[in-house]
């Protein structure tokens, strides 16, 4: 992608959007989260395996749309896990962690049609996503995650989300926060 | 650690069972050596493992071990250490191949353990090493049940179906196609996870733990099941039925359905038609096939000491692996019929996910539970006072209506049960004693 104007300021415009996301997500605005998701979202984390070389490509992940991953799921889904959270006595996020959502390496990987004229964009980033939990429970997930970002009006809407969390056991007791 | 002998800490009679258990380091050490190297203990199953050659790593108590399909189609369990230092010897999850070489001297051994390849061997070893005598080390036992393999590192332990005793009609149901033919699962997906809190806790969730049904209630708001609209977190497929907890004098315990003589279909998964219909006809195939049989359902349900299963919504077998006292590798193989449409794995892949484990938002509230009951027992003084586990002491009947201990009210006699037997692992028992063949039907009831 050439380096313009156009650019540079749908950039700032999609950085500016993921840190409005995550101060949503870690001020506990979780309704209006969800107003950010497309209907048919894409929610996808999968697990990952050790393999060898040379067999990453193919084996390393889990795939969306079959087997087990720690998510693959559409926004009705998502929407029920904020709604649990919302009932109050969601033991697992009652009381509420306290999370932190650092977005980095934010880069543009492909806009449709064009930057001048942005209706899709796919963004790549790293994310570093702390919990604490009630006293002592701290939790640090750190990985790789790609959006695909549509236009809505004036606005964004998350269409497909996939993230990919370092680790193959699962290094915490539970995924209960939101990604 | 206090110097109690076991029999103080675990008292099921007056349904006291001590922190201790839950809390004390030693008990880690004490459990791996006692319960861990001679219980039967689940490790893979042979979908993971379909060709000569295909290995799954697996875990045995605190212990790596490979679960391998040989050349010649056998099915090992080998311990995942070279016999020269020690190395793993393999740290892929799972794969195929024609030899495990370890990475630290390239010592080779084939996939039925036995070692090939040794470096230099005729300047360095000749006249010294047998090589014939340093295989990998092997399980004694091993045995494959409706494709589950199961194996245990004590040469004198019972086979599997003794081990299993009445317990195995209830395993059954969660190995057997919905249809109600025999075996026919798959494992379409694994999770693994760790959790800081003591192991014994998940077992005995499984074991009949109903009554904790309370802290499962935001999910039972929400509707997370497979009619969903109706609310719940699954189907009430057994509304008429008896709900029953059962113990077996070998420490398992499970909570089944006894459904009656005349009983019919009731509909569930009414957001997907399709599956709807899929099970509709598995529901009356399995009552033409099993006849009176067909009338025992499950729930969930643990085997001695830490193997326990969802049997239908959703279905799958967890092991709790001890890390330390307070520390567990939890591992869930999710189940389907392997010949079921690919739209009923599609629906039932997406609810064990969004029940299930850390991302589940069923079991989430399991792990809070576990954690904080491990943590909240581990002061001095929370270790004076036992747990209670008092709950419907004396009511239950033996091998009515259906073999074992039976009750048909929530209980805590399935854990009591466990302990007990639990406490006989502990003091080295003989395996007459293991399996309560001294606990005669009358002697069970008065418990």
């Amino acid at each position: 992608m050439k380096r313009s104007l156009a650019y540079f300021e749908l950039k700032q415009e999609i950085e500016e959007f993921l840190c409005h996301e995550a101060d949503l997500l870690d001020g506990r605005k979780f309704r209006d989260w969800l107003d950010l998701l497309a209907d048919d979202l894409v929610y996808f984390m999968p697990i990952r395996r050790n393999v060898k070389f040379g067999e990453h490509e193919e084996l390393e992940n889990t795939r969306q749309g079959e087997g087990i991953s720690w998510f693959d799921e559409d926004k009705w889904t998502v929407t029920k896990r904020v709604e649990q959270i919302l009932t109050g006595v969601h033991y697992a996020e009652e009381p509420l962690s306290r999370v932190t959502h650092m977005i980095s390496n934010v880069r543009l990987l492909d806009v449709k049609p064009s930057v001048e004229d942005p209706h899709e964009v796919t963004v790549g980033c790293r994310f570093l996503v702390y919990q604490s939990r009630v006293e002592y429970e701290n939790y640090t997930f750190i990985g790789r995650r790609t959006d695909i970002l549509r236009r809505h009006g004036e606005a964004w809407l998350i269409a497909r989300r996939e993230l990919i969390l370092e680790q193959n056991v699962l290094l915490a007791k539970n995924l209960s926060i939101l990604f | 650690m206090t110097s109690l002998p076991i029999d103080q800490l675990i008292d099921p009679r007056r349904g006291l069972i001590s922190r201790e258990i839950f809390v004390s380091p030693e008990f880690h050490q004490q459990e791996l050596e006692r319960v861990f190297s001679r219980a039967w203990l689940f490790v893979g199953h042979e979908s993971q493992i379909p060709k000569p050659g295909d290995y799954f790593v697996s875990r045995m108590g605190d212990e790596s071990v490979i679960l391998c399909r040989d050349a010649d189609g056998k099915v090992h369990v080998f311990l995942n250490s070279c016999r020269h230092r020690g190395m793993k010897v393999c740290r892929y999850e799972q794969g195929n191949t024609s030899l495990f070489v370890c990475p630290y001297h390239s010592w080779s051994y084939t996939t039925d353990g036995k070692l090939q390849g040794v470096p230099m061997y005729r300047a360095l070893y000749d006249g010294t090493l047998d090589r014939s005598q340093w295989s990998l080390i092997e399980t004694p036992k091993l045995e494959i049940y409706k494709s589950t393999v199961w194996a245990s590192w004590d040469k004198d332990a019972p086979d599997l179906m003794t081990y299993l005793g009445d317990a195995v009609d209830h395993l059954d149901q969660v190995l057997d196609c919905r249809d109600g033919r025999p075996g026919g699962s798959e494992v379409i997906g694994m999770h693994k996870w760790i959790f800081p809190s003591n192991w014994k806790f998940a077992a005995e969730n499984f074991l009949g733990d109903t009554y904790h049904n309370p802290s499962h209630r935001s999910v039972d708001m929400i509707g997370i099941g497979p009619s969903a609209q109706r609310g719940q977190r699954r189907d009430n497929e057994y509304a008429k039925g008896q709900h029953v907890w059962v113990g077996f004098p070998q420490g398992h315990g499970m909570h089944s359905v006894h459904m009656p003589k005349q009983f019919d279909y009731q509909p569930g998964y009414a957001q997907y038609p399709e599956v709807e219909e899929y099970f509709r006809q598995a529901f009356y195939e399995r009552q033409r096939r099993l006849g009176d049989k067909a009338r025992l359902l499950p729930f969930t349900g643990n085997l001695f000491p830490n193997t326990s299963w969802h049997g239908r919504q959703p279905r799958a077998l967890c092991v709790w692996h001890p890390h330390s006292t307070t520390e567990t590798e939890a591992w869930r193989f999710f189940l389907v019929d392997a010949d079921a449409p690919a739209a009923v794995k599609d629906v039932l892949r997406r609810f064990y996910m969004r029940y299930s484990g850390p991302a589940g938002m069923t079991e989430q509230d399991d792990m809070e539970n576990w954690l904080y009951a491990t943590q909240a027992s581990k002061g001095t003084i929370a270790r004076r006072y036992p747990l209670n586990y008092q709950m419907s002491m004396g009511a239950y009947k033996v091998d009515d209506p259906i073999p074992g201990m039976v009750s048909t009210q929530i209980t805590d006699q399935t854990p009591r049960n466990y302990y007990r037997v639990y406490a006989r692992y502990m003091k080295g028992d003989a395996w007459d004693s293991l399996l309560g063949r001294d606990l005669q039907p009358i002697q069970r009831a008065a418990e």
